[in-house]
């Protein structure tokens, strides 16, 4: 019976037994396709380091994310017990001064890293056509991030924290018509109270950061669909080389193939 | 040139349609009527619709108003049948229908109560007592006091708040006038300091009297009240002096009971003529800071839930 096989070499059996368990998650799912086709997908061959600026930013969201779970176990979301409860992550938990000061000077990186990302989108022109959407998706997020930014500010319920927060309700308050019921949604009532500081922890923690992740998925969703657009002085067309091989009813129309943008240098 | 590098033929030319503009205006409309009226509302909301459903049909190319664009209308090409629905009678259609409506039922149910939870206690009538401030002696006549008190009984520190208090003397008929101001600066809502100089050494816990926590703070030499956060200025009547507040300090009401003075509810005031017990307050219901309540901007709030 081993005759029928060709000779099989010592690395060959160490990789397929490397492989196995690969090979037995694509069979049942097709995930590993799924991320090979992510990782190696085409992009334009002169992108450049601006274009990591997503990624980015997405690493800043993720350190939030994970040191903001962690930062959950320890703090305590009561008026009695907040500021006590910060002091004693910062002073006495083991690694709580290096965990909150990521998630604290993560919280500026993240919406600094946002605002260059929509730069280098908006001078690249990647917001043009067929990506429109994407850049409405990015304004969101750009929109959640900074309530993130605004609820997070309470939570240490310090002076600073307080103050910021009455000016902050308050100023969301002048605006026309609305501005009254904006203020007392935001501050669970016409006073703040216990429930103000409940009310942000969970905003913070539970809604936002889901309507972020979620947002998130889709705005990679169409990156994948769309691809990656050329900068703004590329001589060819985006990903030029294999469109020549599409039909004539237009290749974006399929996705995951990226029309050059329009009134770019592509003439 | 006609067409793009990569071969994608624009299927009609880009927008001649004029239709834009109306939405437009429909959409202005709508933002003029949120401050005039609900009926300039509604129309504009009438236009915006009505141009927005024809510019969305020039775009389809399939304009509903040949007039608008001269191009001909192109023939129904195999596009068309992309949207095709089942017939309504089949029976994919029917479990569609149930499916899709029963799953919408259920979803609702499952939303409302948390969002009612989430939006609706905000407005809802908090219970808010009359807080005991101790004795009349300890107010003497025309003098200041700063004054801290918790909001709520038997809350926490997070409900303490702060009034400056002057007694004015008895005005007519013996009733003794007192001038209550909120620390809550009209701006945008930080806590106003007393100009003059604060007597912290013989400052008065009387929570012993109270039964809640109060404390009594003489401070003399007051020239007037100004905010740390943003510069607001105002005179010894709340009256605004300098700075960006929109309107004089809050007051509250007060009663006399038993030879004590009772705090009462918050109310706004536009600004006060004269000063002391013959004062004329010019007031109004309670708002947040920084919304007016007279000049032509009190037009942008013309609501305020009730507290």
């Amino acid at each position: 019976m081993a005759a029928t096989r060709p000779p099989v070499s010592g690395r060959q059996k160490v990789e397929a037994v490397v492989l196995y368990p690969l090979d037995w998650l694509e069979e049942r799912s097709g995930l590993v396709g799924a991320v090979k086709y992510f990782l190696f997908r085409k992009v334009p061959g002169d992108v450049n380091w601006f274009q990591t600026l997503g990624s980015a930013t997405l690493t800043a969201f993720i350190v939030q994310a994970i040191t903001g779970v962690v930062l959950a176990m320890y703090y305590k979301p009561d008026p009695n017990s907040a500021y006590e409860s910060i002091r004693h992550i910062t002073n006495d938990v083991t690694l709580g001064w290096l965990v909150r000061g990521m998630h604290r000077w993560g919280a500026s990186l993240f919406i600094i890293l946002m605002f260059f990302h929509m730069a280098r989108v908006f001078l690249f022109g990647a917001y043009k056509y067929p990506r429109e959407l994407n850049w409405i998706i990015g304004v969101l997020l750009l929109i959640l991030g900074m309530l993130e930014g605004f609820t997070g500010y309470l939570l240490p319920w310090d002076q600073t924290a307080y103050w910021a927060t009455v000016v902050g309700i308050n100023l969301n308050g002048t605006g026309p018509i609305v501005g009254p019921f904006l203020s007392y949604i935001l501050r669970g009532g016409s006073e703040i109270g216990p429930d103000t500081l409940a009310r942000y922890y969970s905003i913070h923690m539970l809604i936002i950061p889901g309507a972020i992740i979620g947002l998130i998925v889709l705005h990679l969703y169409l990156v994948i669909r769309l691809g990656v657009t050329s900068p703004p002085w590329s001589k060819s067309a985006a990903g030029a080389p294999w469109i020549e091989e599409e039909d004539e009813e237009g290749p974006a129309r399929k996705g995951l193939v990226q029309p050059a943008p329009r009134g770019g240098a592509a003439k | 040139m006609d067409q793009d590098p990569i071969g994608h033929k624009p299927e009609h030319p880009p927008g001649q349609s004029v239709w834009p503009i109306g939405f437009a205006i429909g959409i202005a409309c709508v933002l003029v009527g949120l401050v005039i009226s609900w009926w300039v509302v509604a129309i504009g909301g009438a236009i915006a619709l009505v141009f927005g459903a024809l510019w969305l049909s020039d775009l389809s190319g399939h304009p509903i108003l040949p007039a608008a664009s001269a191009e001909p209308e192109p023939a129904p090409g195999p596009s068309g049948a992309r949207h095709e629905a089942p017939p309504e009678t089949s029976r994919t259609g029917f479990l569609a229908f149930a499916t899709l409506g029963l799953g919408g039922l259920i979803g609702a149910l499952i939303t409302i109560p948390p969002l009612f939870l989430a939006m609706i206690p905000p407005f809802l009538k908090q219970s808010k007592k009359p807080v005991d401030l101790g004795p009349l002696s300890l107010y003497p006549l025309n003098e200041w006091r700063i004054v801290t008190f918790r909001l709520v009984a038997g809350e926490g520190p997070v409900w303490n708040r702060t009034a400056y208090i002057r007694y004015n003397g008895p005005v007519k008929g013996g009733v003794p006038s007192f001038t209550i101001i909120s620390n809550r600066c009209a701006h945008l809502g930080c806590p106003v300091q007393p100009l003059g100089l604060v007597q912290q050494s013989q400052s008065k816990d009387i929570s012993s009297v109270t039964h809640e926590p109060v404390k009594v703070t003489p401070v003399i030499a007051v020239s007037g009240f100004s905010c740390p956060c943003h510069g607001g200025a105002y005179d010894t009547e709340g009256n605004r002096t300098a700075g960006p507040p929109v309107r004089a300090l809050d007051r509250f009401q007060f009663s006399i009971v038993k030879g004590r003075l009772v705090l009462g509810k918050m109310y706004s005031v536009a600004h006060v003529d004269g000063t002391g017990a013959e004062a004329e307050i010019h007031t109004h219901k309670l708002f947040g800071p920084g919304q007016h309540v007279d000049g032509w901007e009190q037009i942008f709030y013309p609501f305020t839930p009730p507290s």
